[in-house]
């Protein structure tokens, strides 16, 4: 067929008009959601029935979020938010890149039955482990800087352990491994590297797409945890973000605090996914995984 | 520096042996070449030699000590690999220092070492380069440069010119064959390109299924091929094979003869014969000759001809309808359909028994 330059105009135009009508799709929520964040309760319930609910229009301030940082500690929950989401994906990084490591290069008895069950455990909803594992946590020991403790309830420790090492993370490290060429990992074992040189040296640096979508999933597993805080912490001092959402709904709801409270806890999300969307895309692009 | 020593080696993947009992011994400083077919085992044979692969049966020794429950690294090798294996993450100078690094070297070592290593190689411009920015050849020479820095007493190369183009192939041939004068360390070599081996070994090792077929010096190879496959393996185009009819026996001959051979007489070198029997006739296509009369007369026709320049290549079909290559050096035009009379010295034919390639 010839080419013809009008034909291929029109059809990359309406390609991208298919494509801006899916990204509104996604965008609107979160225009809502911020344009709501500035408007009193009154003007944001008689604003979702036109268009306004979308644009910075009428009575615009900036009191919601005065009124959220009075109901919530806001910045605790954040600050609580970040530090157990850094600290798990982190540590779950490190914890389960080693452990594809073993499956994806090492050599030893009962591995592929291993790496099978740390697959299956991903059909295994949380909501039924939840119970048994909150009694397991409620009796653990741990030895801090003040002697033995036992029970692990109201700590960081209890949001973050449990989540570190988890099979859909395994499974994406394993995968990336096993396409790496086998013969640098020989050439490196030849030159004289250990297990753990090759490990740090070679794979690791090596690994930069898929540690972005390690690192992307678990943030997102990790940010929006609700049940799991919600049963292992009582006191304030440790909760997310998320559980931090039910100072927003008790007796009567303020809907503009909610938004603002909800723009407020978006934000670390956006600035991550920033910092990591180049290598996410293109690490989506290569494994084929979904967020 | 050192020796290497194979003795009843065998490696088996479950019930499939890739390697039925080898022995071998490399002198020091020796260049040996492992060649065959594909699926003939002799990369196998060299990942056993660095203990990339354990054996299932036999002993390896390396300078005179038994490594078979040796690591790679305790071997005291090197090896380079087909796809090169460079580090795609470090810099030329990286790449080269990667052992030196692992073994803990001072930075000084590092820089006398991989500037040694660079100057050998005619690299010094390239260190601070980055892999993908280099063209296969470079690649090949720093896979070359990171092995030569650690003074390995036995080098391996697996396939190392396979993935070059056949001008730049030539070229690293020859500087495989300077480096090694120059290094003088023990050095195999495993290709399926006899080219290579024919051309840097001092020692061909030739494989087949598994199995040493025959160990010699290319000539030797060459001129005296132990069995069929041998022979048939090594030289282009390849040794033509007729199936040839014993007429008699004598002493160290047989006459023999075809429908489209007059009977010659043709030195058995110690294989036997059965007298009425059958047997194959080698006769390289180098060794023909286009003449009228003379010993061991071929009638044929020509089917097809390549002029190379410096040589023709005739693919003829004989009485029998068998194929026949002849190779003559100088450019020559033959039509298809011309008939062709050919003649040989009958020296240089070899006669194997007909059943079994792996009789001698």
């Amino acid at each position: 067929m010839a080419f013809n330059p009008d034909n291929y105009g029109l059809r990359l135009f309406v390609r991208y008009l298919v494509l801006c009508l899916i990204a509104l799709i996604f965008i609107f929520p979160l225009v809502f959601m911020i344009n709501s964040s500035f408007k009193p309760d009154s003007q944001l319930l008689a604003d979702t029935s036109s268009l306004r609910a979308f644009l910075p229009v009428g009575d615009i301030s900036l009191n919601n979020y005065f009124g959220a940082f009075r109901r919530a500690p806001v910045g605790l929950f954040v600050l609580n938010s970040v530090l157990v989401t850094g600290a798990t994906v982190l540590l779950s990084l490190l914890i389960c890149s080693m452990a594809a490591f073993s499956f994806a290069f090492l050599r030893w008895k009962g591995r592929d039955v291993v790496l099978s069950i740390v697959i299956a455990t991903l059909i295994i909803p949380f909501e039924t482990i939840a119970i048994p594992l909150l009694l397991l946590v409620s009796k653990l020991p741990w030895i801090g800087l003040d002697g033995l403790h036992w029970g692990w309830l109201n700590t960081y420790r209890v949001q973050i352990i449990p989540w570190i090492a988890d099979g859909l993370t395994i499974f994406l490290f394993v995968q990336y491994f096993k396409g790496l060429p086998g013969e640098l990992i020989e050439a490196s074992r030849v030159e004289g590297a250990s297990w753990w040189q090759v490990y740090y040296r070679v794979v690791m640096p090596l690994s930069g797409p898929v540690l972005a979508t390690a690192a992307i999933l678990k943030f997102l597993v990790m940010y929006n945890q609700y049940l799991w805080p919600l049963i292992v912490v009582q006191q304030e001092n440790y909760r997310p973000v998320m559980v931090g959402l039910g100072y927003f709904f008790q007796l009567n709801v303020a809907w503009g605090e909610v938004m603002a409270y909800l723009t407020l806890i978006t934000v670390p999300v956006l600035i991550f996914y920033l910092f990591l969307q180049r290598a996410f895309i293109a690490s989506i692009a290569s494994t084929g995984v979904k967020g | 520096m050192a020796e290497v020593s194979l003795k009843g080696v065998k490696k088996s993947y479950g019930r499939v042996d890739v390697i039925k009992g080898v022995d071998i011994h490399i002198n020091d400083g020796e260049f040996v070449v492992f060649v065959g077919p594909s699926g003939c085992g002799k990369s196998t044979l060299l990942r056993v030699i660095a203990g990339l692969e354990d054996i299932t049966e036999g002993i390896i020794q390396i300078g005179g000590r038994v490594v078979n429950e040796l690591q790679p690294k305790e071997r005291g090798i090197a090896m380079v690999f087909q796809s090169y294996a460079i580090f795609p993450h470090m810099t030329v100078r990286e790449n080269i220092a990667f052992g030196l690094t692992i073994a803990g070297a001072s930075k000084q070592e590092k820089e006398q070492k991989v500037a040694e290593a660079a100057r050998i190689l005619q690299m010094e411009h390239l260190l601070d380069r980055r892999p993908s920015q280099l063209s296969g050849g470079q690649r090949q020479r720093v896979a070359i440069g990171r092995a030569i820095t650690r003074k390995p007493s036995v080098f391996l190369f697996d396939e190392p010119l396979s993935n070059l183009d056949a001008a730049l192939r030539m070229d690293m041939r020859m500087e495989i064959g300077r480096l090694r004068r120059q290094l003088g360390t023990t050095m195999i070599y495993v290709t399926h390109d006899q080219v290579e081996a024919m051309t840097l070994a001092d020692r061909i090792v030739v494989l087949k299924d598994g199995q040493v077929m025959q160990i010699g010096a290319p000539m030797e190879l060459y001129h005296e091929p132990a069995n069929r496959f041998v022979a048939g393996f090594l030289g282009a185009p390849s040794m033509n094979f007729l199936n040839v009819d014993v007429l008699d026996l004598d002493g160290e001959a047989a006459t023999v003869g075809n429908q489209s051979l007059e009977p010659i007489r043709v030195a058995t070198r110690r294989r036997s014969f059965r007298k009425d029997g059958k047997a194959i006739l080698g006769i390289r296509p180098q060794y023909l000759r286009a003449a009228q009369s003379g010993e061991g007369m071929l009638h044929g026709v020509v089917a097809h001809t390549e002029r190379l320049g410096s040589e023709t290549v005739v693919d003829l079909t004989l009485r029998d309808d068998h194929e026949l290559i002849a190779a003559f050096d100088e450019d020559k035009i033959f039509e298809p359909g011309d008939a062709l009379e050919l003649t040989f010295d009958t020296a240089l034919a070899h006669l194997f028994p007909e059943e079994g390639e792996l009789q001698t």
